[in-house]
């Protein structure tokens, strides 16, 4: 499906990017682009073993290189009290460390030179004597009772469990288990993997000692939300905090949260009264900075047994590494892994979710997860293969069986959630129709009978994207609102200012976009601002595929706050009542009478003129909004993959992926086909390559691009995309969010795949050679280490 | 650390400048020159967003010193275009969509630059080869192989006016 080749709408359609005019030039202002007078550089010291206590540490040397002009330590953070910094998750990360060390590759000292080769040499003059303790590295180990406590910093901490959480309801699935015919039962890893944003995390801090203003450009998702908890931990003003997220080379939810580098990064300025630069390497940042899934599953399914699913009980482990620092909104500790009923009508559903500390790096949701919607998805997805497995049943068949149909929407699932819309069947129908799915089955047989290993995946997800109703979810206390202003200038161009955060997902043109098909301005004459805490409405930021939902709705509501506006203006312009005027895109009219109106353009110039105004009307043509969304959006797809397995070695090729999306209205198809290539790249990368592992010392063993392994050109097919619309009855435009539906849907369709190409019920990602080699061979292979 | 003069001649301007003989090129680039549109996104040069030409063949310049480029020519992202007119390349990954959050767009530009010179009538194939050199993290590569394809046939249309 190729998208609508309209080159410059005004409004909805295949727009080209306004982005990309500096990006191909080379003009985009990255932070590391960032160079101010007088600027310092920043480097971190970081632990090489995964626990061990500090006994000391030895700065004087470091401190004695002539180029270095600060040395930090977690003592020097002590006597400012910030040591230690709150999580998202409630919970407390050191900055440095001053008891003990962790995880390998934590923060335990902070240089601060004339440059950035400088600070990097006196890294290696700063010795520090450490006492290893024995490592926490297998979560189904962390609760043993002889386990090393790694939180002894916690008052009162004997253990490494962190919480237990439900859903559902347990009794009655209990019940509906024992009277089902067929049960299944399947223990699957989601592995711990990276978001590995092309640029990596850093910040340029300047603290202004005359004004007392800090200024802060910073890789971050969630400018405003950073500001707020700024002024929180370091006990600044917020008025006296400007956050600026300049262009950002992609976040994939690695750039949420906030990272102790941030944290020195600013103390280094207070400190040498001069700006400081910190850019962390790959390295770090793939060993220290938010890591996604690691999820211990094990998942049951009930059913008939003509393939009628019943329910659905699941149990996880969460690894949630040394701190807590899993980004979700605060009353939801396992995010929204509570979707995992997926597409299915069930009679009950229960899961329960545990998560453990171990010696490992925080994080957990990130890299387009939705809040844990990637593992929800992939429980149920393999699950339902497994029934397929189990009953000998096609598993397209067993979906259509069992697919939520049209008028059963809006559909309270069992556990909790309220999907808004979805035509289900006519999706998997469509992306079967692409695929020749028919045909595909009977060249697999053919090929079977040549020895050949062809296999055929499907996934069909439901996301749940947009949070949300802030009386539901909130970060830190912050309401998942977000807030818009629209402003015309008397010459009819505009400016459209967003809480939200592009990471590279195009909102300077899908908002423009929005504006457009709400006021007839063209998208050209429209400049959206973001990013700068002093110039834009405060919100929550950019991650959860949130942008559309949430602050999609702010902009239209804000253009229909201005365009009522302007009827009032009209009606003064042309002496009538605002009730016979009707809009056309881009101007108010008489009713009756269409050659007699006045175009956005001349009411903006009216507006801010010498018209006598009708009574009431301000002046000027501007709005401002906070829109609080009443529920998430659910967009949902059906991917459909195909690979060839060579039997000699286990090598898996993608040769085929089909995905048919349908996210409602589409404002930039252009944009949207773009997310979903990118998310269908990280899903065959999650499901055959990529990879963070650790040794029984807690040695992270994917913490370079040697070892963490990302898809190149050469492993991704050529990507076969469809859709359908079937808008949110909620949403003022009828949009859902879109941009994590791919990453979510797409690991599902391939692992779905390889297991039928060769024959093995489940075998955990990644997909590697010799993992499925030896699969083959011994008809199950251990989880990753 | 010692400096060295080298003399280099960056997107057809000759430069003097002084270097530690441990500078990174990249580095050259982006502080010394302040041409940040080269970008570095790994330490063990497998991303390939660092890419310039050297004397006309694509190289990843965070694995090249600045003392070896003395005497010799370098290309970056910010000597594409001609004059106000973008070269084939830039014009194709606007036109295809082979951008998002722009990081590794200039490294790839540049490596699909390389090519185009080489092989001015590249297949799908040759292209993702090519690039397999440079990662991207947004637009699983469909559209980054269109925008090379689209600037091959331009400059193909322009060769035969």
């Amino acid at each position: 499906m190729t998208a609508v080749k309209e080159e410059r709408p005004i409004g909805f359609g295949s727009l080209k990017r306004k982005e990309d005019q500096r990006f191909v030039r080379g003009k985009g202002t990255y932070v590391d682009d960032v160079k101010l007078p007088g600027m310092l550089h920043g480097a971190i010291l970081r632990s090489p073993f995964a626990h061990a206590r500090i006994v000391s540490i030895d700065t004087s040397a470091a401190e004695a290189h002539p180029k270095v002009r600060a040395v930090i330590t977690g003592k020097t953070l002590e006597s400012m009290n910030l040591a230690w910094m709150p999580t998202l998750s409630l919970d407390t990360q050191a900055v440095l460390a001053t008891d003990k060390v962790r995880f390998q590759g934590q923060e335990v000292a902070f240089v601060v030179a004339e440059d950035h080769y400088s600070a990097r040499d006196a890294l290696e003059l700063i010795d520090v004597e450490y006492e290893p303790l024995p490592a926490v590295v297998d979560p189904r180990r962390a609760l043993d009772p002889d386990a090393p406590v790694i939180r002894d910093d916690l008052e009162g901490k004997t253990d490494n469990h962190i919480f237990d959480w439900e859903a559902g309801d347990k009794e009655a699935t209990d019940a509906v288990f024992a009277k089902a015919d067929v049960v299944v039962t399947q223990d699957m890893l989601y592995p711990r993997v990276h978001p590995a944003p092309l640029e990596t995390c850093g910040a340029v801090a300047h603290f202004d000692k005359v004004d007392g203003k800090l200024t802060l450009w910073s890789t971050t998702q969630a400018p405003h939300a950073h500001r707020t908890l700024y002024a929180m931990v370091a006990g600044l003003p917020e008025h006296k905090i400007r956050v600026i997220a300049p262009d950002i080379g992609g976040g994939f939810g690695n750039k949420v949260g906030i990272y102790p580098g941030y944290v020195l990064a600013i103390v280094g300025s207070i400190v040498t009264g001069k700006p400081v630069k910190w850019m962390e390497d790959r390295s770090e940042n793939l060993m220290s900075t938010s890591f996604a899934r690691d999820y211990h599953m094990r998942g049951e399914i009930a059913a008939t047994r003509d393939g009628k699913i019943l329910a659905l009980r699941v149990n996880v482990l969460g690894d949630h590494g040394a701190f807590n620092a899993q980004a979700q909104p605060a009353k939801y500790p396992a995010g929204f892994f509570h979707v995992f009923t997926g597409s299915y009508d069930l009679e009950a559903a229960h899961c329960k979710v545990t998560g453990v500390y171990t010696n490992k790096a925080p994080g957990g949701v990130a890299y387009a997860c939705s809040f844990r919607v990637t593992e929800a998805v992939y429980l149920v997805e393999r699950m339902v293969d497994c029934l397929a497995d189990e009953l000998n049943m096609d598993p397209a068949e067993l979906r259509m069986k069992n697919l939520l149909r049209p008028e059963q929407f809006p559909y309270q699932a069992k556990t909790g959630w309220v999907y808004d819309s979805g035509d289900y069947p006519t999706c998997l129908r469509k992306a079967m129709d692409i695929a020749g799915y028919e045909e595909l089955r009977k060249e697999q047989a053919e090929r079977r009978a040549r020895g050949e290993l062809m296999g055929i995946g499907i996934s069909f997800f439901t996301e749940a994207v947009g949070a949300g109703p802030r009386k539901h979810m909130d970060i830190l206390g912050l309401g998942m609102a977000d807030g818009c202003e629209l402003r015309v200038h008397p010459t009819g161009k505009a400016v459209l200012r967003l809480s939200v955060q592009t990471q590279g997902q195009g909102h300077e043109t899908t908002f423009a976009q929005i504006v457009a098909e709400e006021l007839g301005i063209p998208p050209e004459d429209i400049d959206v601002i973001h990013g700068d805490t002093d110039q834009t409405p405060f919100g929550l930021g950019t991650y959860g595929s949130r942008s559309m939902p949430v602050s999609g709705a702010a902009a239209a509501v804000v253009s229909r706050k201005v365009r009522d506006k302007a009827r009032l203006i009209a009606s003064a312009m042309l002496e009538v009542s605002p009730e016979d005027l009707e809009w056309e895109k881009g101007r108010w009219f008489v009713k009756g009478d269409p050659e007699k109106g006045k175009t956005i353009q001349e009411i903006a110039l009216a507006a801010h003129g010498d018209l006598e105004l009708p009574e009431g009307v301000e002046g000027h043509l501007e709005a401002q909004t906070v829109y609080n969304p009443p529920n998430l959006t659910y967009p949902y797809g059906a991917y459909i993959c195909v690979v060839d397995v060579d039997p000699g070695t286990g090598h898996v090729k993608v040769r085929r992926f089909i995905a048919v999306d349908d996210c409602g209205t589409r404002i930039n198809p252009m944009i949207i086909e773009g997310q979903v290539h990118g998310g269908l790249a990280d899903g065959v990368g999650m499901a055959l390559m990529e990879f963070i592992g650790f040794d029984e010392e807690g040695n992270c063993l994917g913490g370079s691009f040697m070892d963490y392994l990302l898809p190149t050109a050469l492993e991704c097919p050529s990507w076969e995309l469809g859709y359908t619309v079937t808008p949110s009855p909620h949403h003022p435009l009828g949009a859902k969010g879109v941009g994590e539906s791919a990453t979510v849907g797409s690991p599902a369709a391939v692992v779905n795949a390889v297991m039928d190409a060769i024959g093995v019920r489940h075998v955990d990602m990644p997909l590697t050679p010799s993992r499925v080699w030896t699969a083959m061979k011994y008809g199950s292979v251990e989880p990753p280490q | 650390m010692e400096k060295r003069q080298i003399k280099v001649t960056v997107n057809g301007e000759p430069r003097l400048v002084d270097v530690e003989p441990r500078l990174l090129l990249v580095h050259l680039l982006r502080e010394g020159l302040g041409l940040t549109g080269t970008h570095i996104g790994c330490d063990t040069t497998s991303c390939g967003a660092c890419t310039v030409l050297f004397d006309g063949q694509p190289v990843k310049s965070c694995t090249m010193l600045a003392v070896q480029t003395d005497g010799h020519e370098v290309t970056t992202v910010e000597g594409l275009a001609k004059a106000s007119e973008l070269d084939p390349v830039q014009e194709g990954f606007k036109e295809e969509h082979a951008l998002q959050c722009g990081f590794c767009t200039s490294g790839m530009m540049m490596s699909a630059k390389a090519l185009l010179m080489e092989n001015p009538n590249p297949t799908e194939e040759d292209v993702r080869w090519a690039l397999s050199g440079n990662l991207c993290r947004c637009t699983g590569y469909q559209n980054i192989v269109k925008a090379v394809l689209w600037a091959a046939k331009k400059m193909q249309s322009e060769a035969a006016v």
